[in-house]
């Protein structure tokens, strides 16, 4: 984007970068909500990244206390929410310093300059500007940057209420707020409504936020003088007519599961333990006790997912919820409803591994441990949601699964998706299809492990039933009569019936969808997460006529009937993951193509440059192998400021 | 607290005529000869015969051991789980079905080491399961290594020098949790442990029965001490509630409980009569805490019911809850939940999103 702030007349823009960034304990994600919300309203589709800290309070003012929000929103198609802001909001000076490098030059940064001070920057550690070897003016120099004393202004504005200085500075996430509603055009009945909703109970906080956020408002017509500051127009994106919210993958989840009580002709069991960061899933759920969902948080883990299988045999649908270190723990619970076939779901928020790892931040490294990560052959479905909202049909996806081939199936989400959030279109709650769950009643011929010959599914019995009593367990069964068995033939037999009836799920999963043009040489294949930011560079290396397609998987087991043809039509797969090379091991197992990885593994999602600097190289070298069909020219090698192009490719 | 009728355990109380051996699933039983889950087995047959409730509300649920094998013999639901977690699977399936009457058959091993946790945290749930913890001081299944309730000394093939660890008291675990129902019985007693089986059966809420079972394979005898035939009414000790603490083959001692201490005194020495000995109360914590400390060789070992309170269960107050906040809050509206903070978009415009 040049310049759209400075100048002239208030320009119109498609898309922008905002990041706001503060200590932890500022508040700073309710300010993004806010802001998101509000964009929401004004009609911006968005795309937004939460970051923050591990420590619930981690010490003020100091680098590893910030917390942020990223939000791309334009009147385009938002797929991500994008790289390197076009506005950086640095509450304090750890906020600025961690991210300068990131910033293009000529970025628009607001300070609150009450906070640049000689004891925040030793809180910082900004040992440069403390030893006098550069100042923040010439660290500033190549952005635009607005010094505002936040601190001041509301205290001004607030002079003659009767409340604490603490609670006046309190106000300045609204005065800021209100003045980036000002640059960006936004409308402020959102925010109010918000105040009036929040400080209902105190009216004087409700006045003194509310004054503080006209306040900000305001400010905006002083800098358009004094800083030659325009607003920024953003066109309004035309979405899909509807209804829409803003919703993140946990929200979704605790939706989807919401709503699929109200679709099952079962009860369902939520069993969970608090993990980051899946816990908002329990929150959720434990609040609607009104709707009738049962959500337990149980001792740990493991008795998460074994009372989730418990419920599951009595007759209800089992469901958990966790992370990696739990899902650890719960592998031995997975085997156990692999064994007894019995349908359980366990929502995988991936996050930074190994061990403890890095618990706010995203990763996709789960996915051979949901593949392969139990003992003995374990086969299962294993769904990948590719946004927040597709959290939401995730679960219904997992259940009918779950239930028609008696099966745990693992969703893998992860932190960017459970915590990110995107305007969501509400689906029609009465076109949903209802989900049956078909207990069996035929007292005269039932034996626990005779298989349907579709689905090669067993029976599923409610306990209570009578003249059904029966037996199953984790030791091998006989099929059809389900008796322990240590027969060599059977074993081998339930072995191979166990993963075929995952397999026989593709008659039940879409076939893999191909994004590109007819003659697309290189096939970018990613998986879960990655989809918006994966789309979105691929859609701009088209835009630049180079020979390229996208394909995103949402299943990884079983994997798309069709999927087979599909990577056989492309000179080379580039497999773009944020692991070592998971799925790409997968695919070099299961396909002969020619496959190359883009792995990266920082803990944040992939930034768009990173993946067209793949594509660029992967077209270059497939080029010099003389592999293409005809020659094409490909610009490479410009690092756009800010990359930091850490990638490998395998 | 509890104004509310929540479901109980089993269907309405009918008359049903059942014999031991309509809980009998025809498989072979496949414990070594002598084992005393054989009598176990026949106690808990001759319980649920007579419960008054029907075949297919019962569930055992197991982990891994030698007696964790015990739903295959039972013609009921069974579940067969995984080491250490049929506490957590039963509370999965009383949750989603509370009418059911849920057993957990477990050991020394499977609930006082590796499920440790799950059984710790069920009693102090109060969550309605039955736990039958058969306790021989041994891992039988993997063949003779010590168990948490070994004794100090005992040679084991992984302790061949002698058990160094303190051994854990599951009677005094539960105790720690406040559990609502606790008994201790001996595995060839076989009238009255099924007698303490119905009881626990009864029970709304988590209910503890520790058996002391034998091992002849691996730990054979080991309770012979106090339990033997020959010795049983003398060094053991039934509690009765509201009964006084007589103990004897003769009925003529008994246990009087003094600054807090268990005293045994012997009835027509020192002028002391039936009127000196302490009455049991099976609800009195500390009076359950006292006698839960007496162990053989200093005390006779006690058996029977040795505490019983009624306290709301876990999935009373869960179902209670769910109706409390529906009334409070409204039966949860899904449309009103999921359109909060949501916004129209018109029509008019053919762009779509990828």
């Amino acid at each position: 984007m040049d310049d759209p702030f400075v100048g002239g007349d208030s320009r119109e823009v498609e898309k922008v970068i905002a990041k706001f960034a503060g200590d932890s304990g500022d508040g700073i994600q309710v300010f993004g909500a806010q802001f998101t919300l509000s964009t929401a309203i004004y009609g911006n589709d968005f795309a937004i990244l939460p970051e923050f800290p591990a420590e619930i309070r981690a010490p003020a003012g100091t680098t590893y206390g910030v917390s942020s929000f990223q939000i791309q929103f334009g009147g385009i198609d938002i797929l991500t929410p994008g790289d390197s802001p076009d506005v950086l909001i640095a509450f304090n000076p750890a906020a600025l310093k961690i991210n300068l490098g990131n910033l293009k030059p000529g970025t628009l940064i607001i300070i609150n300059e009450n906070e640049f001070d000689e004891i925040n920057f030793k809180k910082a550690e900004w040992k440069s500007i403390l030893q006098g070897e550069e100042n923040l003016d010439d660290i500033l120099a190549k952005y635009k940057t607005i010094k505002v004393k936040m601190n001041d202004m509301v205290v001004e504005a607030l002079k003659d209420l009767d409340i604490s200085h603490k609670d006046k500075i309190r106000t300045r996430n609204f005065f800021a707020l209100g003045l980036i509603s000002w640059i960006f055009d936004r409308p402020l009945e959102p925010i109010l409504d918000f105040i009036r909703e929040k400080f209902s109970k105190k009216p004087i906080l409700q006045e003194a936020n509310e004054r503080a956020l006209k306040a900000g408002y305001n400010y905006g017509e002083t800098i358009e003088v004094s800083y030659r500051i325009k607003k920024i127009k953003i066109k309004k994106y035309s979405f899909e007519p509807g209804r829409y919210r803003y919703i993140s993958g946990n929200e979704a989840f605790a939706l989807g599961i919401a709503a699929l009580k109200e679709k099952i002709s079962i009860p369902i069991v939520f069993s969970s333990y608090p993990i980051t960061p899946a816990s908002e899933i329990l929150h959720y759920l434990a609040e609607m006790r009104n709707f009738g969902i049962i959500a337990l948080q149980m001792e740990d883990e493991i008795a998460a997912v074994n009372s989730a299988i418990g419920a599951s045999f009595a007759g209800a649908l089992g469901i958990t919820a966790t992370s990696g270190p739990g899902l650890s723990l719960k592998s031995e619970g997975i085997n156990l409803a692999v064994m007894t076939e019995l349908p359980l779901i366990v929502i995988d928020n991936q996050r930074s591994g190994p061990s403890t790892g890095m618990p706010t931040k995203t990763e996709q490294t789960d996915l051979l441990f949901a593949m392969y990560g139990r003992h003995g052959e374990s086969p299962l479905i294993v769904i990948a949601p590719i946004s927040s909202g597709d959290c939401f049909k995730a679960i219904f996806d997992a259940a009918r699964l779950a239930i028609k081939y008696m099966t745990p199936v693992i969703i893998l989400a992860d932190q960017y998706l459970a915590t990110g959030a995107e305007p969501w279109k509400i689906p029609n709650l009465d076109e949903i299809a209802k989900i049956d769950g078909k207990y069996w009643t035929d007292t005269k011929n039932f034996l626990p492990y005779t298989r349907d010959e579709n689905t090669l599914a067993r029976p599923w019995v409610k306990v209570g039933t009578p003249g059904l009593e029966h037996r199953i367990g984790g030791l091998e069964k006989s099929n059809i009569y389900g008796k322990v068995s240590y027969d060599p033939q059977n074993h081998d037999f339930m072995v191979k019936i166990r993963a075929e009836k995952i397999r026989r799920a593709q008659n039940d999963i879409e076939d893999l969808e191909v994004y590109g043009p007819p003659d697309a040489e290189l096939l970018v294949l990613g998986w879960g997460s990655t989809f918006g930011h994966l789309r979105e560079a691929v859609i701009t290396s088209i835009e630049k006529g180079y020979p390229v397609a996208h394909a995103h998987l949402r299943y990884i087991n079983p994997l798309p009937k069709n999927i087979s043809e599909v990577l056989k039509k492309f000179k080379r797969i580039l497999v773009a993951e944020l692991n070592l090379g998971q799925l790409l091991l997968l695919i070099r197992g299961m396909f002969t193509v020619d496959a190359v990885g883009l792995n990266k593994v920082t803990g944040t999602p992939f930034r768009i440059v990173d993946i067209k600097y793949a594509i660029e190289r992967e077209l270059i070298n497939l080029d010099k192998e003389g592999k293409l069909s005809k020659h094409i020219k490909v610009e490479t090698g410009k690092e756009e400021k800010g990359g930091e192009l850490k990638y490998a490719v395998n | 607290m509890l104004s509310t009728e929540v479901k109980g355990e089993g269907s309405p109380q009918q008359v049903l005529k059942y014999t031991p051996k309509d809980f009998d699933s025809g498989e072979t039983v496949r414990w070594c000869p002598g084992c005393g889950d054989f009598a176990i087995l026949n106690a808990v047959r001759q319980a649920f015969a007579q419960m008054g409730i029907p075949r297919e509300k019962f569930v055992i649920v197991s982990g891994i051991g030698c007696s964790s094998r015990f739903p295959y013999y039972m013609n009921v639901y069974g579940f067969h789980g995984i080491h250490g977690r049929a506490p957590a699977i039963a509370t999965g399936i009383k949750v989603a079905n509370p009418d059911l009457s849920v057993w957990v058959v477990t050991g020394d091993g499977d609930g006082l080491a590796i499920g440790g946790n799950h059984l710790m945290h069920a009693i102090r749930r109060n969550i309605g399961i039955k736990i039958l913890l058969f306790d021989n001081r041994i891992y039988g299944l993997t063949k003779g290594q010590y168990s948490p309730t070994s004794v100090i000394g005992q040679e084991t093939k992984s302790s061949p020098y002698g058990v160094i660890e303190r051994p854990a008291d599951p009677v005094l675990l539960a105790l720690s949790q406040k559990a609502t129902f606790i008994a201790r019985a001996i595995d060839y007693d076989i009238k009255r442990l099924s007698q303490i089986i119905i009881e626990a059966g009864k029970h709304q809420g988590t209910a503890l029965v520790h058996i002391y079972q034998d091992c002849p394979t691996f730990n054979d005898k080991a309770f012979e001490d106090f339990a033997g035939k020959e010795v049983m009414s003398e060094k053991t000790i039934e509690v009765k509630h509201g009964k006084p603490l007589i103990f004897g083959k003769n009925l003529d001692k008994g246990i009087v409980v003094k600054d807090g201490k268990p005293h045994i005194v012997k009835l027509g020495e020192n002028g002391i009569t039936e009127k000196d000995i302490t009455v049991y109360d099976e609800t009195d914590f500390y009076l359950n805490f006292i006698i839960a400390n007496m162990h053989y060789p200093a005390f006779p070992e006690p058996i029977g019911i040795i505490r019983r309170v009624r306290e709301p269960t876990f999935e009373e107050l869960l179902y209670m809850q769910i109706e409390d906040v529906k009334k409070r809050k409204g039966v949860g509206n899904l449309e009103k939940l999921i359109y909060k903070n949501s916004w129209e978009v018109k029509g008019g415009d053919n762009s779509k999103k990828i």
